[in-house]
C-alpha cells in the first residue's frame, strides 16, 4: 500500500509534531473513507505538522496481533503521548479530533 | 446422501453423549453462567484436539491473558507452551477497552478476521475457540455493526472449514447475554454449576444439535486433574452380556447357600441389615477373596476411613494390608456430604475405568441418602449398577436398613441379582444375627435362616439349630450343641437329628409346634 508522509520519512518526530498510524484493510468502503477523511483533517488541522503512515494490514497480518487490531479502519495517535485510538471511518471530525487532541476552538 | 460430519473433542463421555462429537466445520455455541468449565471445555477441545487427533488449534482469547490461560491450565496437566512451540497451538489475547478507543463513524471487525486467518493459516488450524467473543459488546458500543460482523464471522469460519467452538455468558432468561445463539443454530451446549443443599454440582446437557440424535438428559460432570469427564450414565439398556462364571464370597458357608459356588461374576449384590449386623465384614471378606484370586477390587467407603476398615478387619482374622501393598485393593473414602451424588456417581465411574477392577464394594449405599433424594439416589444407584454390570463387574452393595425406613433397599433390591439379609435376632437377654438369601437369580439358594457369628477368627455361618424351645442362637445353641455332642456333624445325621428332636418335641409340647414347623418346611419348598 501507499505510503503517505508528510514531515520526511526517517525524519526524527519533532516536539510537538502528530504522529499518527491509520491501519486500513484494502480498498474497502471503510478503507477508502477513512483514508480520504483522515488526509482532508490533517490537512485541515493540522497544516505541516504531522506525520501519517497509512498501514494496510492485509499485506502484514502479524501487525494486527501485535498492535491489537480488532476493529478497522482505526487510527493510532503515537505521539503526543498519551496514546490515543479510533476506529471507524473518521467521518466524525469532533471525535477525531479530540481523539488526537486538538481543541476545537481551532476552527476557522 | 450423507451423513453429518463430526468432530471428537476428545473429552471424555462428551463424544458419547453427542453421538461422535460436535459437528464437523461448524460452530457449536458452549454456554453458562460464571465457573461453570466454558474455557476449560473449550480448552480441553483444543489441547486434546492438538494432542490425540493432531489436528492443530487456534484460542482466541478474549477474557484471560495468554499467561494466565496458561497457567490456569498447567493444573490441568495442559502444557500451552509446549504445543506452541511445536505449532499445534496458537493462542491469542484479544482486548478491547471502550475508554482507550474512540468510535468515529463506520467500521468492521476485519482486524479479528486477520488474525484469526492468519494464526488458523501458519499452523493449519482445523479448530478454533472464540472465548468469550461476547466480550466485544461490552467494548464497542455500535451493536448495529456488531452484530452484523459476528453473523459475517460465524459464516467465515464455516467457510473456512474450522470446527469451532464460541462460549458465551448465560444470559437472564436466555441462553447468552447478547443472544449469540441466534448466529450459532448447529448445536448448543449448556452447562450449569447449581448448589443444592450446599452442594455443588456440575451438569451439562446438549440443548440441540441440528442434524443428529444426541442425548438430552442434564449430564454430571467433573472436573479434575486430567480435564472435563462427562457422564453418559443413562444409555441404560437392557442387552448386557452375562457370565456364567462363579465367584466365592470368602465365606464358604455363604457361598453353600447358593449352590455352593458363589455368586455370578458381574453380578450385583446387596447386603442389608440394621447397625453392627457384620455389613462390612461380608464385603470386606468378599473383597479379600477377589484379592486372593489376584484380581482387583475397589472398595468405596462412606463411612470409614481405608485405616480403619483394615484395623476392624484385623480384628476378625482379615488382613487387608497385603492385597493393598500388592495394588490389589483400592480404597476411596469420601463422606457423602463432600460433593454431590452425581458427584459421588462420576468420581466411581473414573476410578472405576482407571483401575479397571473385578470387584466393586459400596458400603454403604444408605448414606448417600443423606445427600439427595431417594428417588435420585434409586436412579443413580441403578445406573452406577447398570454400568459395573456392563463392564462386568461384581459389585457388592451394603444397606442400613432401620425400623423406620426400608425404602432404600426396596428400591435396590429389583436392580440387584441377590440379595443377603442380615437381622437381629433378640432372645434371653442375647443379641444375635442371623442371615438368609432373600434373593438370588438364577441359582438355587437356601431357604434356611442361618446363624451368623463373627468372632476373632473371622466370620461364619452356622446352620441353623432347633431346639426345645424353635429356633435357638447364640448362648443357648452353644449349651445346646454341647448337649449334644457326638451326636453325629454332617449334615444327613444332623437332619435325621433334628427331625428326630421334632417328634420328640410335638410328643412333649403338643402338635401345636410340629404343625408351625411344617407349615414353615412346605413354605420352603414352594421355593
Amino acid at each position: 500500500m501507499q505510503k503517505n508522509r508528510k514531515g520526511g520519512a526517517k525524519a526524527p518526530v519533532r516536539d510537538g509534531v502528530f504522529v499518527l498510524r491509520l491501519y486500513v484493510t484494502g480498498a474497502s468502503p471503510n478503507s477508502v473513507r477513512a483514508i480520504t477523511n483522515t488526509k482532508n483533517l490533517c490537512n485541515e488541522y493540522l497544516v505541516g505538522n504531522y506525520d501519517l503512515e497509512i498501514i494496510d494490514v492485509y499485506q502484514q497480518p502479524e501487525i494486527a496481533k501485535h498492535e491489537n487490531l480488532i476493529a478497522l479502519p482505526m487510527l493510532i495517535k503515537k505521539h503526543p503521548l498519551p496514546e490515543r485510538r479510533m476506529i471507524g471511518d473518521m467521518s466524525d471530525t469532533e471525535r477525531v479530533l479530540t481523539g488526537i487532541g486538538v481543541t476545537t476552538d481551532n476552527e476557522k | 446422501m450423507q451423513a453429518l460430519l463430526k468432530t471428537k473433542t476428545g473429552i471424555n463421555g462428551l463424544d458419547e453423549i453427542t453421538v461422535g462429537g460436535i459437528p464437523q466445520g461448524r460452530t457449536t455455541l458452549v454456554c453458562g453462567g460464571p465457573g461453570c468449565g466454558k474455557t476449560l471445555l473449550s480448552m480441553e477441545f483444543i489441547v486434546k484436539g492438538a494432542m490425540m487427533y493432531n489436528e492443530p488449534g487456534v484460542f482466541i482469547a478474549f477474557e484471560e491473558k495468554t499467561e494466565e490461560l496458561t497457567t490456569n491450565v498447567a493444573s490441568l496437566g495442559f502444557d500451552l507452551q509446549k504445543l506452541q512451540k511445536a505449532k499445534k497451538l496458537r493462542l491469542d489475547y484479544v482486548h478491547i477497552d471502550r475508554d482507550e478507543i474512540e468510535e468515529t463513524g463506520e467500521y468492521d471487525l476485519d482486524g479479528l478476521f486477520i488474525r484469526l486467518e492468519h494464526a488458523i493459516d501458519s499452523i493449519g488450524a482445523k479448530r478454533v475457540v472464540l472465548d468469550t467473543i461476547e466480550n466485544l459488546f461490552s467494548g464497542l458500543s455500535n451493536q448495529a455493526i456488531l452484530r452484523a460482523e459476528l453473523r459475517r464471522l460465524f459464516h467465515w469460519l464455516n467457510e473456512k472449514g474450522v470446527t469451532a467452538i464460541v462460549t458465551g455468558e448465560q444470559g437472564e432468561g436466555k441462553l447468552t447475554r447478547n443472544g449469540l445463539e441466534e448466529y450459532v443454530s448447529d448445536c448448543v451446549i449448556l452447562l450449569d454449576h447449581r448448589v443444592i443443599n450446599q452442594i455443588s454440582t456440575r451438569r451439562l446437557r446438549v440443548v440441540k444439535y441440528r442434524g443428529s440424535v444426541h442425548g438430552t438428559n442434564e449430564y454430571p460432570f467433573l472436573i479434575d486433574e486430567n480435564g472435563i469427564s462427562v457422564l453418559p450414565v443413562t444409555s441404560v439398556k437392557l442387552e448386557r452380556k452375562v457370565s456364567a462364571e462363579r465367584i466365592s464370597t470368602g465365606i464358604p458357608s455363604l457361598d453353600e447357600m447358593v449352590g455352593g459356588k458363589g455368586f455370578y461374576r458381574g453380578s450385583s449384590i446387596l447386603i442389608s441389615g440394621t447397625a453392627g449386623t457384620g455389613k462390612t465384614s461380608i464385603a470386606a471378606y468378599f473383597a479379600n477373596e477377589t484379592c486372593k484370586r489376584n484380581e482387583k477390587c475397589i472398595f468405596f467407603a462412606f463411612e470409614e476411613s481405608p485405616a480403619q476398615i483394615i484395623r476392624n478387619m484385623k480384628s476378625i482374622g482379615l488382613n487387608l494390608n497385603p492385597h493393598m501393598k500388592k495394588g490389589l485393593l483400592h480404597f476411596h473414602s469420601a463422606r457423602p456430604a463432600l460433593y454431590g451424588l452425581e458427584m459421588h456417581l462420576a468420581g466411581i465411574y473414573k476410578l472405576v475405568k482407571e483401575v479397571k477392577p473385578s470387584v466393586v464394594v459400596l458400603d454403604p449405599i444408605t448414606n448417600l441418602v443423606t445427600i439427595g433424594l431417594l428417588h435420585e439416589v434409586n436412579s443413580m444407584l441403578m445406573r452406577l449398577i447398570d454400568f459395573l454390570q456392563s463392564e462386568n463387574i461384581t459389585v457388592v452393595l451394603t444397606a442400613l436398613t432401620s425400623v423406620m425406613d426400608q425404602k432404600i433397599d426396596e428400591g435396590v433390591s429389583s436392580l440387584v441379582d441377590a440379595w443377603i439379609s442380615v437381622k437381629d435376632l433378640e432372645s434371653n437377654g442375647e443379641r444375635n444375627r442371623a442371615v438368609y438369601v432373600m434373593k438370588s437369580r438364577g441359582m438355587k439358594h437356601s431357604n434356611q435362616v442361618r446363624e451368623f457369628v463373627i468372632s476373632d477368627r473371622g466370620v461364619q455361618l452356622i446352620e441353623i439349630f432347633v431346639g426345645a424351645g424353635g429356633i435357638v442362637v447364640g448362648s443357648e445353641r452353644d449349651a445346646e450343641m454341647r448337649r449334644k455332642a457326638g451326636e453325629g456333624e454332617n449334615e444327613e445325621q444332623f437332619r435325621n437329628e433334628q427331625a428326630r428332636r421334632r417328634q420328640t418335641d410335638s410328643s412333649v409340647n403338643g402338635t401345636k409346634k410340629a404343625g408351625k414347623k411344617t407349615n414353615k418346611n412346605n413354605h420352603g419348598q414352594k421355593r
